[in-house]
């Protein structure tokens, strides 16, 4: 096999070098990891030929840093390429992810694709700039003025006489254009749109659902060794003493590797692999003690904190004490888990001074950066690339799993494939944030809202590795580098700068005001949030609609209580209370289509008995400026059994014009049902000593065999806007669309998520307690 | 190391392999299927289904030596790209799916189903996905999938 590594720097050495190559996507195009001569080298961001290359037969390959995790984004860039380009969705082929060819664009997270690459700069403005260099290329090959010449399907053509033509692939095909993004360079406007705006087809889908498609699982090298990893049995535990002798007893075993804390175990199969790290004798200290599960919510404020105020009228005590009456409110939510249906998986290929890494991390350069670390070689002869895994929603195992096989690989310098056990996935992952929030809010005379005032503690261990930090997951940790944790600060210094929501921290409704300028949607004006950020015993990441889902829990739950107080209905009471014109907009189209019948909750008629019905409401704008989108729950429940069933989700969302509506109509849907999903069941759990929720048995998921809700999704296409994120709003609101609804059809209010059948029963049996 | 000879995908095939190997090891390492896919390793989710003369079977616990005698169907059995089998078009049309990594266990789960009862009720269907799961949550999109699936075979 050829050792080679064809990482920038050494194929700057040997100009053309070609190594193993893979083939991806659909039967019909084929992407090899290869570096030819004719594709971008890296590559800085404003060049064009660092996102377009058109060769000689006028085919388009486009270069992107973000990539498709399952969301659909590589056939919406895709569309976004030909649209610009004015050629067919099939001349152009997607290189997503690879430091050694696709620009530096961070992390593909935090719905930041579309406003980062549908917006003007980036891959949209580069598609832009080569329209029209192409077009000024044939202006000069066929003596038309510009703007006499049209472009259909890579051809370019005079608008009088077609026949005066010329394709891409003459124009420039094979060679460079040397251009810098033109950032005034003509985007097609939406309603120019043809490929754009449409229900594109998933280009991934002939071959995801005839099991051709190339999953990071499903790469193969030459000579490939397996490896499996062994945890420690407990947070905190250090390694005493491996016994290699225990393992003699099975074939297949080619090494046992150990680095710091760090064991893992190499053979010739993925099975024997498995055996091999389960039967293998490791002795372990004792881990450190974990925090009670019953009063962690207690705990967590009680810790040293690090203090963070959004925003601070500075009135919000006063205001509370001339307030007509006040409601305050504790809201709770658990630890949850990305849980991905595949384990996390990997391949590296390591050699004594270069490394190339197979790898579904979100963060293929930085991931580069600290595999450096980890492996002590230059970032130069660090290779990452991208390959799918099993869908994500944040960070999962995939970037320790790419250690794991990192290290491994560099033991032997012979290619070695990771995939994580179920337990090694669940047991450490980077789990969503536990939240605790006391939320209180002052009502005027006149049923207004005249303060609010909002007090979170929530907990953090690690994180993104970003570029300098491995030990922010595990196998970081384990091969000895720190994680990063919060350093106390106490108290916070004042709010200053332009006023961000922080995650939502802030609710929709205030006005969010700092030195006298206002960014927040909507119009209380005694406005005060405060964060506390303390450390977690267990690794915290970003898990999709990170924090912004716990704060919006809380804030539109609290908005329901604080409507119910006043008499008021739910959605009029928002409205009372939003300034912004575009979240105005999504609540009542969302309440339109839901026809949602204008009264106070709960319902009238409630009934401490028997089923019953009632609606819910949510909205927000996902971080500040990232995605409208409101959202009615419609559900029945038992009161006899705390059984609940979620009848209809009715989803409105705005989010600039909109690239592919049907893939839009996908991730709200699937945003509204993994929010269902977390709302009701899940819920990372843990003993003294270690977690326990480690399979699909102790941490529960909907299935797919259960009576699915109707799902009506309103799209309110904003053609002269901002492309924005879409993926995490519906699931940002779900919780307390769903919470509403059961307080509407019991007038039981429930504060901590997840909504488990015995929570909600025991609920509805401490309401009806005399 | 003992030698067993399947079948699958209507081949026969011959492996080498410790005779409590799971079949998905098998089947994604020796004979280099992308298919079958390790989820849980516990028979919880699905995603290492096949269909083993007719019945859906979790591949991740299922020694090889206990399927050397029957017919094993893997998602590329069904259809290529270029002919997708019917179950396989129905989640085209319908874009049943997000990341796709849970393909496998949904299309033959369903259809291990559908094929011995075309007319399987809601309930039915919502019985035999009851320990399938779909974490990007693409549930709308593919029970519409099956359902169509579903009429197709009865016109």
């Amino acid at each position: 096999m050829t050792r080679e590594h064809n990482t920038r720097r050494d194929f700057l050495k040997r100009s053309g070098a070609l190594l193993v190559s893979f083939s991806i996507g659909s039967a019909t195009r084929s992407v090899s990891d290869s570096v030819t001569a004719a594709q971008p080298l890296l590559v800085p961001g404003d060049q064009l030929d660092s996102w377009i290359a058109i060769d000689e037969n006028g085919l388009v390959t486009a270069y992107t840093g973000k990539c498709d995790l399952g969301q659909g984004l590589a056939t919406a860039q895709t569309q976004l390429v030909a649209e610009e380009l004015g050629v067919g969705l099939a001349q152009v082929t997607l290189i997503q992810c690879d430091t050694a060819r696709t620009p530096d664009q961070g992390t593909t997270s935090g719905s930041q694709s579309h406003p980062t690459n549908f917006n003007n700069r980036n891959l949209a403005q580069a598609a832009a700039t080569a329209r029209e260099a192409l077009i000024r290329l044939a202006s000069q090959r066929l003596s038309v003025s510009t703007e006499q010449l049209e472009v259909q399907n890579g051809i370019v053509f005079a608008s009088q006489e077609p026949s005066r033509q010329v394709g891409y692939g003459a124009l420039v095909g094979g060679r460079r254009f040397e251009l810098t993004i033109d950032l005034t360079a003509k985007r097609r406007r939406p309603d120019e749109w043809n490929v754009l705006g449409t229900d594109a087809a998933g280009l991934d889908f002939p071959a995801l659902v005839t099991g051709q498609f190339e999953f990071v699982h499903n790469v193969r090298l030459p000579e490939m060794l397996y490896g499996a990893v062994v945890r420690p049995p407990a947070i905190g535990a250090n390694l005493l003493n491996v016994d290699e002798s225990s393992l003699r007893d099975l074939s297949g075993i080619v090494k046992v590797v150990v680095k710091r804390d760090f064991v893992g175990v190499i053979a010739d199969g993925p099975w024997q692999a498995i055996q091999g790290a389960k039967q293998l004798a490791v002795s372990w200290s004792n881990g450190t003690k974990l925090p009670a599960q019953s009063d962690i919510y207690e705990q967590l404020r009680e810790q040293p904190a690090l203090d963070t105020l959004v925003v601070d009228s500075g009135d919000v005590d006063e205001k509370m004490i001339a307030a007509t009456s006040t409601v305050t409110a504790t809201y709770r939510h658990p630890y949850q888990m990305h849980g991905s249906l595949g384990t996390s998986c990997a391949v590296a290929d390591v050699s004594t001074d270069s490394a190339t890494v197979w790898s579904a991390t979100q963060a293929v350069h930085p991931l580069k950066s600290t595999l450096a670390m980890m492996l002590g070689l230059s970032q130069d002869d660090v290779r990452v690339i991208f390959r799918r895994g099993s869908g994500c929603y944040g960070i999962n195992g995939a970037d320790t799993a790419a250690y794991d096989a990192a290290l491994l690989s560099q033991s032997l310098h012979r290619p070695v494939r990771v995939q994580l056990s179920r337990r090694d996935e669940m047991a450490w992952e980077n789990y969503g944030h536990a939240y605790v929030i006391d939320q209180r809010v002052g009502i005027g005379a006149s049923g207004r809202i005249v303060a609010w005032d909002y007090e979170a503690w929530f907990p953090r261990r690690g994180g993104r590795p970003g570029r300098g930090t491995p030990g922010n997951v595990v196998t970081g940790v384990l091969a000895g580098f720190a994680p990063t944790t919060p350093t106390p600060r106490n108290p916070s210094p004042p709010p200053s700068g332009q006023f961000s929501n922080r995650s939502n921290a802030a609710p929709s409704y205030v006005a969010g005001c700092i030195d006298g300028r206002c960014g927040g949607t909507g119009t209380v004006q005694s406005e005060r949030v405060l964060t506390h950020t303390v450390e977690s015993p267990f690794f915290t990441g970003p898990l999709r609609s990170p924090s912004r889902l716990q704060n919006t829990f809380a804030h539109e739950c609290l908005m329901d209580e604080v409507a119910a107080r006043v008499g008021a209905d739910p959605v009029a009471y928002r409205l009372d209370h939003l300034s912004d014109p575009r979240l105005r907009e999504v609540v009542q189209a969302a309440a339109l289509r839901a026809n949602w019948n204008t009264r106070p909750s709960p319902r009238p008629d409630v009934k401490g008995s028997g089923i019953v019905t009632g609606r819910g409401f949510a909205c927000a704008l996902y971080e500040g400026d990232n995605g409208y989108c409101a959202i009615v729950a419609d559900v029945n429940l038992d009161q006899d059994t705390g059984s609940l069933k979620v009848n209809r989700f009715t989803v409105s969302v705005d989010c600039g014009p909109i690239s592919n509506p049907n893939g839009l109509r996908n991730q709200i849907e699937g945003g509204a049902l993994q929010g269902m999903s977390r709302a009701l069941l899940e819920e990372v759990t843990w003993n003294d000593e270690y977690v326990t929720s480690v399979d699909w048995r102790t941490y529960r998921s909907l299935p797919l065999g259960f009576p699915v809700p109707d799902i009506t999704t309103v799209i309110v296409d904003r053609f002269n806007g901002k492309a924005m994120g879409a993926g995490e709003t519906a699931i940002t609101l779900v919780a307390a669309a769903i919470g509403n609804a059961i307080f509407d059809a019991t007038g039981t209010r429930l504060r901590e998520v997840p909504f488990t059948r015995d929570r909600i029963q025991s609920a509805l049996n401490a309401t009806r307690r005399p | 190391m003992t030698r067993f000879i399947l079948t699958v995908n209507g081949r026969r095939q011959t492996v080498d392999v410790d005779p409590a190997t799971p079949l998905l090891y098998v089947l994604s390492q020796d004979l280099a299927l992308r298919g079958p896919k390790f989820g849980c390793g516990l028979s919880q989710c699905g995603a290492c289904t096949v269909i083993a003369d007719g019945n859906a079977v979790r591949s991740c616990v299922t020694p090889v030596s206990r399927v050397t005698d029957v017919n094993i169907t893997t998602l590329e059995g069904l259809g290529t790209p270029d002919q997708p089998h019917p179950i396989q078009q129905a989640f085209i049309d319908e874009e049943a799916a997000q990341c796709g990594f849970c393909l496998n266990g949904v299309i033959l789960s369903a259809k291990a189903l559908l094929d011995r009862n075309p007319q399987a009720t809601d309930a039915q269907i919502e019985k035999a996905l009851s320990t399938v799961l779909c974490r990007c949550f693409a549930h709308v999109r593919m029970h519409r999938a099956i359902k169509r699936y579903a009429r197709e075979m009865s016109k």
